[in-house]
């Protein structure tokens, strides 16, 4: 058995970075809504901060082999509540993304995300080899296959892309083959267009007005747009906390959710972004120095698991919200309001934590 | 599992420094994203921000009017300005509140409530904040315009009512649409429209109703006008033409003034409502504004309930009105001998009571069962026809259930049976209430509408029109209860007694030269004989008159209420006279207005040319 660590062997330094971006993210969601009939918006962003840090500490208290022994269990259970929320789940925005648990509304998708990052580390972690074969590629894939179809059902196109950097930093860290990530890339250059066939009307045009979102000022387009002039009306400085009156008037769309960081730009200015990003970045390089002090490859596919989702969610949100992605609908961690994605970062650095606090043990 | 031990521990540590070096790479890809919007491009986006103060002003449809059937306006708008607040800088809002305030003759609270009301908004949308704006209003935005950026004025349309209450029950009235219509409307309708609440404004609302277009207005920080956007024009409602003949509608309006009760004027052949009346009745102008809830409570709690159109949702005992279905029953189910007689000594005995009569009448047939009103005469009949057969006939005729008129809430009436007891009372029948229910008391009820309709169905030999106020209606149905020719024969030629023979009801007050003018009487207790005795008080009863010209397949069915107006004959039988005396001098020839006391001179409003084209869309029939 496992002996786990006391309390020194957290990552103090990580939950450090976590919490001033929540800091910061809590201050710019009552920035942006205290003036609007949203006010308040910023306190339950304070009790899904506070639960979250229970169950992270919880979630680090077991032992993360015991965890990864049911991955299969887990697998299957998340399979179902990606079905039952296609069947009974509850609508909201024209999506079926919610199932009722607990009084609340559970978004099934952020579940899924924390469940396939244990199956993925799982599964890398019994590879053998030092190099992974054309077979235990495929078969990584059919396992994120599935939740992914799952998940665009619902439709939620932004989640399920998540789960793809999931695999390929796993594959690249189980020791993917030039020759395989080659095949894959002229392989996605098939696809794409013939993936963009298959979708939604709604979401092909985020991606016709994300090439040229000038063309349609008042439609489409208008989200990115008005999200670039915040940003860019924010200069050096920013026009202070409060007084950004693109996003003040409600010209950013969701400004205290997926445009939060536009909300922020607009008010704080090159020099508030600069210091969140630096945060994010921080935050991303501190889990892997986490990964590479692990006890085991499974402690290690289990970090960068965290990890690659995580930096994912950073980068398109981000990038979107310069006008460099299509909106996706993807929230920025640990910024953005909202329960379901609050609550499924500090589990996932529960996750990070369990492993860091068993980095010694033998 | 058998992965070796060494395997398991060795970590890719080649890899994941790679993943650091991508992790930075990707942060610094964002923030030069971030620096060329922020530091390079900043300017350009600054401009555009500025120019992003867009203000969007409706442009307000307005609503389609209402148009007599000779084309006479009935209700149109008129075009009158809202003060609207605009949102977009808070800080300016508050600091102008108390001046706002003040200059508009408004309490600082009532001002703060309004703007609370509508936070949910989007802030760049501006706000009503009194919706009518009076010259003095006007003068101090235009005067204010400099240091209180934040009020602006919009056009809006508001129902202008020319001839005052003149048919308020059924035009109905407009209001603010609230949040269940919202809901239900399929994103049609949006907070702040003005929609029909009741009445044809209701009815015809998806007519009526425009749709608002937007005046898209670019304004500078401090809120002035530097360009427009494009301009999204309203488009208006389509005005209605109705059935109503505006002459008859003033006189039978004017006739009922300081009178409670109603009228309807049916054309028997089409079903064409020529005038409808029921008084007392609301000014329509209370509500083309916006209603104060003071007002509102007082029109809803008051005992007489006007905002009732009583033509159709009155539930009244038809009184000896009834009796023309009776008088059908009779003949048609040849139940009873079509030359039946009674003896009529005032009153009559059944089960151990007594049920009187007007006056001792004599020996009393059919003929003259309708044009005396003999009680005595129609307990006989009712006593053999029973409770059953009356009902059969008093339904096909029409009592007893909705006419289908194009008008919310139209109510159905009650036309007893034993089903309806045993359902609702959970008893048997009592054969003493069949006595009551053959003069049309008891649990009997009917709206004048039904009435008019009945006595229309009856005359023309069973032909049940659909009662409409929109003109050149299409897809009306028409029911069809048959009455032999000899039945109708019979029953008119009692009713045209009941006006023309010296021993009619109407004493030969309302007859009218050259024209074949008939009806029936009728005058119903509004409390049973018992509980006058235990109040000691005495009611005046509801009087009715249901008058028709010519007797056989009428032109027009009027049929009148007077309620507490005693005597049908007296009260009821004279209104009806004066509406079918107008109808008749109209087809004669231009219409003076000579012939009754006190109608006002209407004043009749020109329309223009465009409205009359849109009304008449269908060719008469």
């Amino acid at each position: 058995m496992h002996k786990s660590g006391g309390i020194q062997d957290y990552d103090w330094w990580l939950l450090a970075i976590a919490f001033s971006i929540c800091g910061v993210g809590t201050l710019e969601i009552w920035s942006a809504t205290h003036a609007s009939y949203l006010a308040g918006m910023h306190k339950h962003q304070l009790e899904w901060i506070g639960l979250g840090v229970v169950l992270m500490l919880l979630l680090s208290r077991l032992d993360y082999h015991l965890i990864m022994d049911q991955a299969p269990v887990l697998y299957l259970i998340a399979i179902i509540a990606l079905i039952a929320v296609l069947a009974m789940g509850h609508s909201r925005f024209g999506a079926k993304r919610w199932l009722p648990i607990l009084g609340g509304l559970l978004q099934v998708s952020e579940l899924v995300k924390l469940i396939i990052i244990v199956v993925m580390a799982r599964f890398f972690s019994e590879v053998r080899s030092d190099q992974l074969g054309l077979a235990d590629l495929v078969k990584a894939a059919a396992i994120v296959g599935l939740p992914i179809v799952l998940i665009m059902k619902q439709p939620d196109l932004g989640t399920a892309l998540v789960l793809l950097p999931l695999v390929a930093v796993g594959a690249f860290l189980a020791g993917l083959q030039w020759k395989h990530s080659l095949a894959i890339l002229a392989l996605a250059a098939v696809m794409v267009p013939v993936g963009y066939h298959f979708l939604k009307p709604y979401q092909k045009e985020r991606v016709t007005t994300f090439l040229r979102p000038e063309d349609d000022p008042r439609g489409a387009g208008y989200q990115i747009l008005q999200s670039k002039i915040a940003v860019g009306s924010g200069g050096f400085w920013g026009k202070g906390l409060g007084h950004g009156s693109q996003n003040q008037l409600g010209f950013v769309p969701v400004r205290y959710s997926d445009f939060i960081l536009a909300a922020l730009a607009e008010e704080l200015g090159f020099a508030g972004v600069f210091v969140a990003l630096l945060l994010y970045m921080f935050l991303l390089l501190r889990l892997v120095q986490n990964a590479q002090r692990a006890n085991d490859r499974a402690g290690m596919f289990l970090v960068m698991g965290v990890a690659a989702v995580l930096g994912f969610h950073v980068l398109v949100n981000v990038a979107m919200v310069i006008g460099m992605m299509p909106v996706t609908g993807i929230p920025l961690p640990l910024m953005s309001y909202g329960g379901s994605a609050t609550l499924f970062v500090f589990l996932a650095l529960g996750l990070v934590m369990n492993v860091r606090i068993r980095r010694f043990v033998n | 599992m058998a992965i070796s031990l060494q395997n398991e521990k060795r970590l890719p540590q080649g890899r994941l420094a790679v993943v650091s070096y991508v992790i930075v790479a990707m942060v610094a890809l964002l923030l030069f994203g971030f620096w060329k919007l922020q530091i390079v491009d900043s300017e350009r986006y600054a401009q555009m921000a500025e120019r992003n103060r867009v203000r969007s002003i409706p442009i307000i449809a307005p609503r389609g009017s209402m148009l007599d059937r000779e084309g006479r306006v009935l209700v149109d708008n008129y075009p009158s300005f809202s003060v609207l607040l605009l949102r977009d800088d808070p800080a300016q809002v508050e600091k102008s509140l108390p001046q706002i305030a003040d200059g508009l003759g408004m309490t600082l609270d009532e001002l703060k409530q309004q703007i609370d009301a509508s936070k949910a908004m989007p802030k760049f949308q501006p706000i009503v904040i009194k919706p009518e704006a009076s010259p003095s209003d006007i003068a101090f935005i235009e005067s204010h315009r400099s240091d209180i950026p934040v009020l602006e004025m919009l056009m809006v349309h508001r129902r202008r009512y020319p001839h005052g209450d003149l048919l308020a029950s059924a035009v109905g009235y407009t209001g603010e649409v609230s949040a269940e219509q919202v809901e239900a409307s399929d994103s049609k309708l949006k907070p702040g429209d003005t929609v029909g609440k009741s009445g044809l404004e209701r009815q015809y609302n998806e007519t009526l109703m425009g749709t608002d277009g937007m005046r898209r207005v670019i304004v500078n920080s401090i809120g002035k006008e530097v360009g427009r956007l494009e301009q999204q024009d309203a488009i208006p409602g389509k005005p209605i033409q109705l059935t109503i003949d505006y002459d008859l509608q003033a006189i039978a309006e004017a006739d009922f003034a300081n009178k409670e009760g109603a009228l309807v004027a049916l054309d028997g052949r089409t079903g064409e409502v020529l005038a409808m009346v029921s008084r007392p009745t609301f000014n329509p102008k209370d509500f083309a504004v916006r209603i104060q809830n003071a007002e509102w409570a007082e029109l809803n709690s008051d005992p007489e309930t006007p905002l009732l159109n009583r033509a159709i949702q009155a539930q009244l005992a038809p009184g000896s009105v009834f009796k023309i279905a009776m008088a059908t029953a009779m003949l048609e189910s040849k139940a009873i001998p079509e030359t039946y007689s009674v003896y009529c000594p005032g009153y009559a005995n059944f089960y151990g009571r007594t049920f009187h009569c007007d006056h001792a009448h004599g020996n009393v047939d059919l003929h003259k069962g309708i044009v005396a009103s003999c009680d005595v005469f129609f307990y006989n009949v009712g006593k053999m026809l029973g409770i059953d057969l009356i009902a059969k006939y008093a339904n096909g005729l029409g009592l007893g259930r909705r006419t289908g008129i194009d008008l919310p809430g139209e109510e159905a009436g009650l036309v007893p049976s034993e089903d309806w007891v045993q359902r609702v009372y959970h008893h048997k029948w009592y054969p003493g209430s069949t006595i009551s229910v053959a003069i049309g008391q008891g649990a009997v009820m009917v709206t004048p509408i039904q009435l008019a309709r009945m006595v229309a169905a009856v005359a023309s030999g069973g032909t049940l029109i659909q009662p409409h106020l929109l003109k050149n209606q299409t897809g009306l149905k028409t029911g069809y209860f048959p009455i032999s020719d000899d039945t109708v024969r019979q029953v008119t030629d009692g009713m045209w007694g009941v006006v023309n023979e010296p021993d009619g009801t109407t004493s030969g007050l309302v007859k009218l030269e050259n024209v074949d003018f008939s009806g029936k009487t009728g005058t119903a207790q509004v409390e049973s004989f018992d509980h006058q005795n235990k109040t000691g008080k005495k009611l005046k009863e509801n009087g009715w008159f249901v008058g028709l010209a010519p007797r056989r397949n009428p032109e027009i069915v009027v049929a009148a209420l007077v309620q507490r107006g005693g005597w049908g004959s007296t009260s009821a039988a004279p209104i009806v006279r004066d509406v079918v005396k107008a109808y008749y001098a109209k087809k004669a020839g231009p219409l003076d207005r000579q012939y009754t006391t006190n109608a006002a001179q209407p004043e009749v409003l020109a329309i223009s040319k465009k409205d009359a084209a849109v009304a008449v869309t269908q060719p008469e029939r």
